[in-house]
C-alpha cells in the first residue's frame, strides 16, 4: 500500500470506535481514510472478548466480541478504508500531522484533514491501587491474561484469585474455570458487584465461585512467583477489620479494578482533558478543542456496553468527514496572493473565492520602494488583468488598498492564484 | 405448593431481578420482568436451565493458534462441562470461515457451536 | 579438572561489576559470579539512583573518601561507558527554622570531607528553583556535584566493558564456600562446581557477611538488611525537577522527593531493619511512612499518580566492632585481611555504594598492588563501551534514520514509554545477555510506564521466546520459578 501524504480522515485505532467511526467517515462521504492500529490486525479489545452479549441494542443478536467485530472490520474494508496494521502512532500535532512508525513501513509522517481519536483505554494496575507485599511473577491485569488465554492460548495459572468484580474480571473467572484453572475467590472491595449482575449469575454463581464484598488483597507473597495472597475485610471507612486477615495459597493474582482512558497522544496533540473523565472535553460532534481533532469511544469515557461505543464512534466519524470535506472544500477555493513587482507583502495571504460571490475582499499591501510618479496596481492571474487601481505615488511608509468586488467573481474564480504589480501608469 | 423464586434474568445486560412464583416444576407466575424475555427466562431457568457457551478450539496453521466459537443457542446448563470436554479435542485447519459450523448438534442438544471469527491462514 | 582464575569476584552489584572493569585493564583473567539470572539484581537494583556530593558520611571515615573519590570519577566513566548521568546538583531542604542550624553542621561537614561547590540558599532562592517546594521551607544546603542516574545503566554498561574487555560473567551461579589450603582461598566452591583461583573478591551485598564468614573473617560483623520503600509517579502528571533530601536524622538520609533520569518523581525511602535478606515486599505501613515524608518537602504531590511501587535493602552493618577505626553502622569495610591470604573483602557497602563504586575498583587494584601483585596493564585495553540506540530519546529525524537502518526499531512493544523491538533484540544478544523480562525492562526501561506492561508483556514474552528459541512458557520474570505462563490452554480435563 502506497501512503498518501494528506488523509481526510485518520482514526487512531480499530476498536469498535475507531472502527465505526472509519466506516462513517467513508459513508459521510470523506474520500482518504486511514485507519492505524498498533495490533496486528482490526478489532482492537473485542478480539479477546470471545464470550457473548455484545450487540444486543444495536443488531438485536446476541454476538461474541470477535464476531461483532468482524461485521465492520469487513465493511471498512469493503468501504474501502485504509489500513496500517502493527503500526504505533508516536505524536501527534495540534495541526493535524501524525508521526507513527511500524516495522513494515518505517518511519511514518502523514497530515489530515480530520483526525479521531479512538485509542480506547487501559486498565488500572496494582502500583495505582497500592497492593503492597512482594513483586513476583503472577500478578497481571484481567485483560492481559484475557489475550494470553483467549488469543495466544496459555495460561497464567492453575489457582487464581481474582480482585475487583468488573465485568472482565467475572467474565476471566469463568474462562479460566472453563480451561482448568480453579478461581479461588473473587474479592470486591466495595459493598456492591462493580459489573453486570448478569454476569454475577452467570460467571461465578455457576460455577460456585466465591465473591466476598468489602474485601480485598491486603499483600501479595511470593518472592519469584505468587505463592499466596492475603486478604482481608474492610469496613465502611476501608479500614481494615482486624482478625480478617485470610491467607489464600494460589499462583496468579488477576486485576480487574477499573479502566483509565488512554490519552498520551490527545496530551501531546494539545488536547483538553476531563480531569473527572480522564478523556478529552468533547462538543456535540465529539470534536475537542483541538480543530478537526475528534474523539470517541472509550478514550472520551468509559461505556460499559460496546454498542454505544459503536455509536459514538459513528457520530464522530460523520462529523470528523464533514471537517474535513469542508477543508477540502476550502483548500480548493482557497488560493495565493502572491507579491509581484514591486510588492513587498499582501495581507491576506489567501482568500477563499466564494467569500467574494456576496462581499468585497480588502488586499491590503505596502511596495518595497517609492516610486514618485502615477503608477497602476494591477491584480491579474497568469494571463489576464482582473482589475487595477491608480495612484498618483507609491511609499513604503503609506499602505495601499485594492478592493476585489463581487463583479470580479468570474474571473477569479478562474484563477489559481492572484499577483500584485506596480507599474508605471 | 406454591413458593416463591428469586432469579436474575440474564438475557440482557439489564439484568432484571424477578420473582417467580412456581408450584413444583410449574411456573405460576413472574413478575420485576421489564420486557418479555424475562418471562421466559423464567420459565426456562425452572423447568430446563440453559446458557450460551464462548470458548476456543485449535486451529492448525491460522494466524492464532486458536480460533473463538460459541453456541449459536444456549445449551443445557448441566452439560456444560461436558460440551467443553467435546471442544477441546477439537482441532480446525485454517483457513477459518465466521459462522462456519464447528460441531454439528453438540451432544444432541440439538445446538451448533459455530466460529466467531474468520481465521485466515498465518 | 575446575576451571581456574586469577580473580574471581562474588557478586555482581555495582561494586562488583565496577571491579570486574576497572580488573579488566591489568593482565590477569577475571570471572564474576552472581547467583540471580542477571546482574545488578540486589542493592543496586532499587535505590534512589543518586551520585552522592559526599557531605553525608563522617569525616575521616573510609565511606567519606570513596564517597567523595568516587563523585569526581563519574562524568569520566559516564563518558567512556556511555551511560547517562546528569550532574544537575543535589539540595537539603531545611522546614521552618528549626532545621536551619542542620544546613550549617552539613556544610561543615561536606568541607572537612572535601567537597566542592557547596552552599546555603535562602528560602526566595529555593522557591524559585523547586516551584513545589513546600512553603514552609526556610533555606536549602545546594550540593553542585551531585547528580543522578541509572545503576541499571551504569552497572550493565561497567560489565559490559568487563567483558569486551575478556572478562567472563556467570550468572545463576551462587558462592557455597571457599577452598581453602591453610589459610589461603584457592577456589570457589558454587552451585555449578568449584572454579579455582589466586584470589576471591567479595562483593556479595547484603550477604557480604555470610561470604567473609566462610573466610573465617570478621565473624562478629553481621548485615541486617534497611529495607527501604519507593512510590514512582507519572511523568504526565508530577513533575519535579530536583533531587531533594529533608535535613537528615539518625536513620539516615531520610525521605526524599527527586526526579529520574527518566523524568519520573520517586519518594522514599524509608529504613527499617530486617532479618530476611530476600524480603522485598512493600508493606502499608512503610508506604504510608514514605507518603507522609515526602509530603513535608513537597505538599502537593497526589496518590492518583502512583505508577509504582519497590522496596530495596541496604547493606547495613551491625555496630562498632574491635577493629579500631572501624564502625561497621557507619562505614565500609574494604581490607585484605591478614590473616587469610588471596582475599578482597567489600562489607557493608551501603549508599552511599553506587557513588562510591567506581573509586572503591581504584581501591582494589591499588590494595591488591601493595599486596605484591604485578598488576601489569593490558595491551589494547578498550576503556569505551558504546551505547545502543535509545528510539524513545530520539527526535523525529533520528528516529527516521534508526529504523530505515533496521525496521525493527519502527516496532513500538512498550506504548507508554516508546521502546521498540530493535531495542529489546539488542539486548537479549548484547554482551550481558538480558534473558528475563526484567533484564530487559531494566535496560530498555520497557514496562515502568503507566500501564505497568499490561501492553508488552505478552509481546516481549513472544520475542524472548522466539530469540532465545524456546517456548513461552520457559520465559521468565526474573529467573527460574518466576514463570509467566503456567501451561497451554486445552490441556487440562474437568
Amino acid at each position: 500500500m502506497t501512503l498518501k501524504n494528506v488523509y481526510d480522515v485518520v482514526v487512531i485505532g480499530s476498536g469498535p470506535g475507531g472502527l465505526a467511526a472509519a466506516v462513517a467517515a467513508k459513508k459521510e462521504g470523506a474520500q482518504d481514510v486511514l485507519i492505524i492500529e498498533r495490533d496486528v490486525e482490526l478489532g482492537g479489545i473485542l478480539l479477546q472478548c470471545i464470550h457473548n452479549g455484545f450487540g444486543l441494542e444495536i443488531f438485536k443478536e446476541d454476538l461474541p466480541g470477535p464476531s461483532y467485530a468482524q461485521r465492520y472490520v469487513k465493511e471498512a474494508y469493503s468501504l474501502g478504508v485504509e489500513v496500517l496494521l502493527d503500526t504505533m502512532v508516536l505524536d501527534i500535532t495540534p495541526q493535524r500531522k501524525i508521526y507513527a512508525a511500524s516495522k513494515r513501513n518505517g518511519f511514518i509522517e502523514i497530515e489530515s484533514r480530520s483526525i479521531v481519536l479512538a485509542m480506547g483505554c487501559r486498565e488500572r494496575t496494582r502500583p495505582q491501587i497500592r497492593i503492597p507485599g512482594s513483586r513476583p511473577a503472577g500478578v497481571y491485569t484481567a485483560g492481559t491474561a484475557q489475550r494470553w488465554v483467549n488469543v495466544e492460548g496459555y495460561m497464567p495459572g492453575n489457582r487464581v484469585v481474582i480482585l475487583g468484580s468488573g465485568d472482565i474480571g467475572m467474565i476471566m473467572a469463568r474462562r479460566l474455570t472453563f480451561e482448568g484453572a480453579k478461581v479461588e475467590r473473587v474479592l470486591e472491595v466495595m459493598s456492591y458487584l462493580t459489573g453486570l449482575t448478569r454476569n454475577y449469575v452467570q460467571c461465578l454463581l455457576d460455577f460456585d465461585i466465591p465473591l466476598q464484598l468489602r474485601h480485598t488483597v491486603k499483600r501479595v507473597i511470593g518472592n519469584n512467583h505468587v505463592e499466596a495472597i492475603e486478604a482481608v475485610q474492610v469496613d465502611e471507612k476501608w479500614n481494615v477489620v482486624p482478625g480478617s486477615e485470610e491467607i489464600i495459597p494460589c499462583d496468579t493474582l488477576l486485576l480487574s479494578v477499573g479502566l483509565i482512558p488512554e490519552n498520551e497522544l490527545s496530551r501531546k496533540a494539545g488536547v483538553i482533558l476531563d480531569p473527572v473523565t480522564g478523556g478529552p472535553v468533547v462538543d456535540d460532534n465529539f470534536q475537542t478543542n483541538v480543530n478537526g481533532i475528534f474523539a470517541a469511544g472509550n478514550v472520551v469515557h468509559v461505556y460499559d456496553l460496546v454498542d454505544w461505543v459503536t455509536e459514538a464512534g459513528y457520530q464522530a466519524g460523520k462529523c470528523a468527514a464533514a471537517h474535513a470535506n469542508e477543508v477540502r472544500r476550502k483548500e480548493h477555493h482557497l488560493i495565493p496572493l502572491i507579491a509581484g513587482n514591486n510588492v513587498r507583502y499582501i495581507v491576506p495571504h489567501m482568500l477563499d473565492k466564494r467569500n467574494l460571490e456576496g462581499s468585497e475582499i480588502r488586499l491590503q499591501m505596502r511596495v518595497s520602494k517609492p516610486v514618485e510618479q502615477p503608477v497602476w496596481l494591477e491584480v491579474h492571474d497568469k494571463n489576464n488583468l482582473i482589475t487595477r487601481r491608480a495612484e498618483r505615488y507609491v511609499r513604503p511608509g503609506e499602505m495601499v488598498t485594492v478592493v476585489l468586488k463581487p463583479d470580479h467573481f468570474t474571473d477569479v474564480n478562474k484563477a489559481d492564484s492572484l499577483t500584485i504589480d506596480v507599474v508605471p501608469r | 405448593m406454591e413458593e416463591i423464586q428469586k432469579l436474575i434474568c440474564i438475557s440482557c445486560p439489564k439484568g432484571c431481578s424477578l420473582e417467580v412464583t412456581v408450584d413444583g416444576d410449574t411456573v405460576v407466575k413472574v413478575s420485576g420482568e421489564t420486557c418479555k424475555k424475562g418471562v421466559d427466562y423464567a420459565e426456562k431457568e425452572i423447568t430446563d436451565p440453559r446458557r450460551m457457551i464462548a470458548t476456543t478450539v485449535r486451529v492448525k496453521n491460522g494466524f492464532h493458534p486458536l480460533v473463538p466459537v460459541y453456541s449459536l443457542q444456549p445449551v443445557p446448563k448441566p452439560l456444560i462441562r461436558d460440551v467443553l470436554k467435546e471442544l477441546r479435542k477439537v482441532e480446525l485447519a485454517a483457513p477459518v470461515k465466521q459462522g462456519s459450523i464447528v460441531l454439528e448438534n453438540v451432544l444432541g442438544t440439538g445446538v451448533n457451536i459455530i466460529a466467531s471469527r474468520d481465521m485466515p491462514v498465518s | 579438572m575446575p576451571e581456574s582464575y586469577d580473580f574471581v569476584i562474588i557478586g555482581g552489584g555495582v561494586v562488583g561489576c565496577m571491579l570486574a572493569r576497572w580488573l579488566s585493564r591489568y593482565e590477569g583473567s577475571v570471572l564474576l559470579i552472581e547467583k540471580e539470572a542477571d546482574i545488578c539484581m540486589g542493592a543496586t537494583a532499587a535505590n534512589t539512583a543518586i551520585v552522592h556530593a559526599g557531605y553525608d558520611p563522617l569525616p575521616d571515615s573510609l565511606k567519606a573518601r570513596m564517597n567523595v573519590t568516587g563523585n569526581q570519577m563519574w562524568d569520566q566513566l559516564s563518558g567512556e561507558l556511555n551511560f547517562p548521568f546528569e550532574r544537575r546538583g543535589d539540595y537539603v531542604v531545611a522546614i521552618g527554622d528549626d532545621e536551619l542550624p542542620a544546613l550549617d553542621t552539613l556544610m561543615q561537614q561536606g568541607k572537612k570531607n572535601g567537597v566542592m561547590g557547596i552552599q546555603i540558599l535562602s528560602k526566595a532562592e529555593m522557591i524559585v528553583r523547586e516551584k513545589n517546594i513546600n512553603p514552609d521551607v526556610s533555606g536549602a544546603l545546594w550540593a553542585t556535584t551531585g547528580g543522578i542516574c541509572d545503576p541499571f545503566a551504569v552497572t550493565v554498561a561497567a560489565a559490559e566493558n568487563a567483558v569486551l574487555n575478556g572478562v567472563k560473567v556467570m550468572l545463576n551461579t551462587a558462592f557455597e564456600d571457599f577452598i581453602m589450603e591453610g589459610s589461603r582461598i584457592v577456589g570457589v566452591k558454587t552451585n555449578r562446581g568449584d572454579i579455582k583461583c589466586r584470589w576471591a573478591i567479595n562483593s556479595a551485598g547484603v550477604y557480604s557477611d555470610q561470604v567473609m564468614h566462610k573466610a573465617g573473617v570478621r565473624p562478629e560483623f553481621i548485615i541486617k538488611p534497611r529495607r527501604g520503600e519507593y512510590f514512582v509517579f507519572d511523568r504526565a502528571d508530577i513533575t519535579i525537577d530536583n533531587v531533594l533530601f529533608p535535613v537528615p536524622s539518625e536513620k539516615g538520609k531520610g525521605i526524599l522527593v527527586t526526579t529520574t533520569l527518566h523524568g519520573n518523581t520517586i519518594i522514599g525511602p524509608n529504613a527499617n531493619i530486617i532479618d530476611d535478606k530476600e524480603n522485598r515486599e512493600t508493606t502499608k505501613v512503610g508506604l504510608n511512612e514514605i507518603w507522609e515524608g515526602a509530603q513535608k518537602l513537597v505538599p502537593s504531590l497526589s496518590l492518583k499518580y502512583v505508577i509504582a511501587m519497590f522496596a530495596g535493602l541496604r547493606p547495613y552493618g551491625n555496630g562498632p566492632c574491635k577493629t579500631p577505626g572501624i564502625d561497621y553502622q557507619h562505614d565500609y569495610i574494604i581490607e585484605i585481611p591478614e590473616d587469610v591470604q588471596g582475599f578482597v573483602n567489600l562489607g557493608g557497602i551501603e549508599s552511599p555504594g553506587l557513588t562510591s563504586a567506581p573509586a572503591i575498583a581504584q581501591e582494589v587494584v591499588d590494595m591488591l598492588r601493595d599486596a605484591g601483585e604485578e598488576m601489569k596493564e593490558k595491551k589494547g585495553w578498550d576503556p569505551i563501551r558504546r551505547g545502543r540506540p535509545r528510539f524513545r530519546d530520539m527526535d523525529h529525524e533520528e528516529q527516521k534514520r534508526l529504523v530505515h537502518m533496521d525496521p525493527r526499531y519502527g516496532r513500538v512493544i512498550c506504548r507508554c514509554e516508546n521502546v521498540t523491538e530493535g531495542e529489546i533484540v539488542a539486548e537479549i544478544h548484547a554482551p550481558i545477555p538480558a534473558l528475563t523480562y526484567d533484564a530487559i525492562k531494566r535496560r530498555t526501561w520497557l514496562g515502568t510506564g503507566r500501564c505497568q506492561a499490561g501492553f508488552d508483556m505478552p509481546r516481549v514474552v513472544k520475542i524472548l521466546a522466539d530469540e532465545l528459541g524456546v517456548s513461552p512458557l520457559e520465559v521468565s520474570k526474573k529467573g527460574q520459578g518466576s514463570e509467566f505462563l503456567a501451561r497451554p490452554t486445552k490441556q487440562v480435563e474437568n
